[in-house]
């Protein structure tokens, strides 16, 4: 119960794009494509996962003073895995994210996770936070992903679903399309935290 | 000459790094709303920059090349520019405190930040020479620094006007942030590097 606890609340409710609304370089420039939005979701959930185990791990190791320092050489290092894997494994989607995945390293969110969380936790809490955190930037990316390209090319991974007289809105894959798309789904997002707040009020004073 | 001055005008206009590389996103958004931060916060960002683009190329290109560890690339080039930035600040406000009471506080939120780190990866991966790393570095600051003050300006006539509740704050800032890409977006197209 606990562990859940600790790992949904990045699904929606501390959601790293659209709530906290850090690390967004990658939520706009990644997705105007589901294939790179994925690839890009499931590294950083690497990333942040194994870099939570491993800040949790020499939490009471690490001077106070240079853990700044110390928690980025271990994203760094991380990122750096992945990168070498993805190049390995997939060189074609490692060639679409470009710089993009190397950037990784500088996400607030990670070195956010690190310093708030897996400094004061223990292991197996620290992976459920990181592992939560990564699932929310998922779904964050995915929902923009999908929106970007349905609009944008009237497609989903290639398969045409809005039929040939859909006329794509070119301007959804292009810089500005993402912009504004993130504009209003932060504002959605804003909304659905409000009501849920309000909810958890009322069920509060129902049980008190 | 005529390379150098399409890497420049390409930085700064064409792929401007804000709004249509989306680097440097947590800046723009947080420093954008009073004019006097952003023309401070875009000077500061062109020279750390600048200056650190330099000390990439040299550690890139005279050690790591050499030495062939061009994979460690990453750690090293993050620890490079977070103890260069560090390094910078003391420098500043021991001899010159004028400068860092105006600079100080945005030195050390651009210490990290995928802005700064994007120029040396750029550049690595383009393999630019050194002067050419350097004109795309200032270019790249001097794009986002217009950006930052198009913007800035832009939200400071938006706190007068009525926008939906949800929207308020970021919401609308990033609807702002589209128009003007937009606006950038029809410079695409005139040089092609």
């Amino acid at each position: 119960m606990e562990f859940w606890k600790i790992f949904s609340k990045g699904l929606i409710l501390e959601n790293p794009i659209l709530v906290l609304a850090l690390s967004l370089c990658p939520a706009l420039a990644v997705t105007s494509s589901i294939s790179t939005a994925l690839t890009m979701g499931l590294t950083v959930t690497f990333v942040i996962t194994t870099n939570n185990v491993v800040v949790s791990l020499i939490r009471k190791l690490v001077n106070p003073k240079v853990r700044v320092p110390i928690y980025i050489i271990s994203i760094a290092t991380i990122v750096t895995v992945a990168g070498l894997l993805l190049q390995a494994y997939f060189p074609l989607l490692y060639k679409d994210l470009g710089i993009y995945l190397e950037l990784v390293v500088v996400f607030a969110i990670i070195l956010a996770r690190a310093e708030v969380f897996a400094s004061k936790n223990n292991v197996v809490r620290s992976f459920m936070d990181g592992f939560g955190m990564g699932c929310g930037f998922i779904i964050a990316m995915l929902i923009i992903g999908v929106i970007r390209e349905l609009i944008g090319t009237g497609s989903l991974l290639g398969v045409n679903l809005l039929g040939a007289s859909y006329p794509p809105a070119l301007i959804m894959i292009l810089p500005p399309g993402a912009f504004i798309l993130i504009g209003y789904l932060v504002a959605l997002f804003k909304l659905i935290v409000k009501y849920w707040e309000k909810r958890q009020k009322v069920r509060e004073e129902a049980v008190s | 000459m005529t390379q150098y001055l399409l890497l420049f005008v390409s930085a700064v206009l064409i792929n401007n790094f804000v709004l249509t590389r989306f680097l440097g996103l947590c800046i723009f958004f947080g420093v954008s709303k009073s004019l006097n931060a952003s023309i401070g916060m875009g000077m500061a960002v062109t020279s750390v920059m600048t200056l650190s683009s330099i000390c990439s190329w040299a550690v890139y290109n005279l050690i790591l090349v050499p030495l062939n560890l061009t994979f460690l690339s990453l750690v090293v080039l993050v620890l490079l520019i977070a103890s260069f930035v560090q390094l910078l600040e003391m420098i500043i406000r021991k001899f010159a405190p004028a400068l860092y009471d105006m600079w100080g506080i945005y030195l050390l939120l651009i210490a990290t930040n995928c802005i700064i780190l994007s120029v040396p990866l750029i550049n690595i991966r383009s393999q630019y020479s050194f002067a050419l790393s350097t004109v795309n570095a200032v270019g790249a600051g001097i794009g986002f620094g217009l950006a930052l003050v198009l913007m800035a300006s832009l939200r400071e006539k938006l706190v007068l006007a009525d926008v939906p509740k949800p929207l308020e704050g970021l919401g609308i800032a990033f609807i702002v942030a589209g128009c003007l890409s937009l606006a950038f977006l029809g410079f695409s197209g005139m040089i092609t590097i």
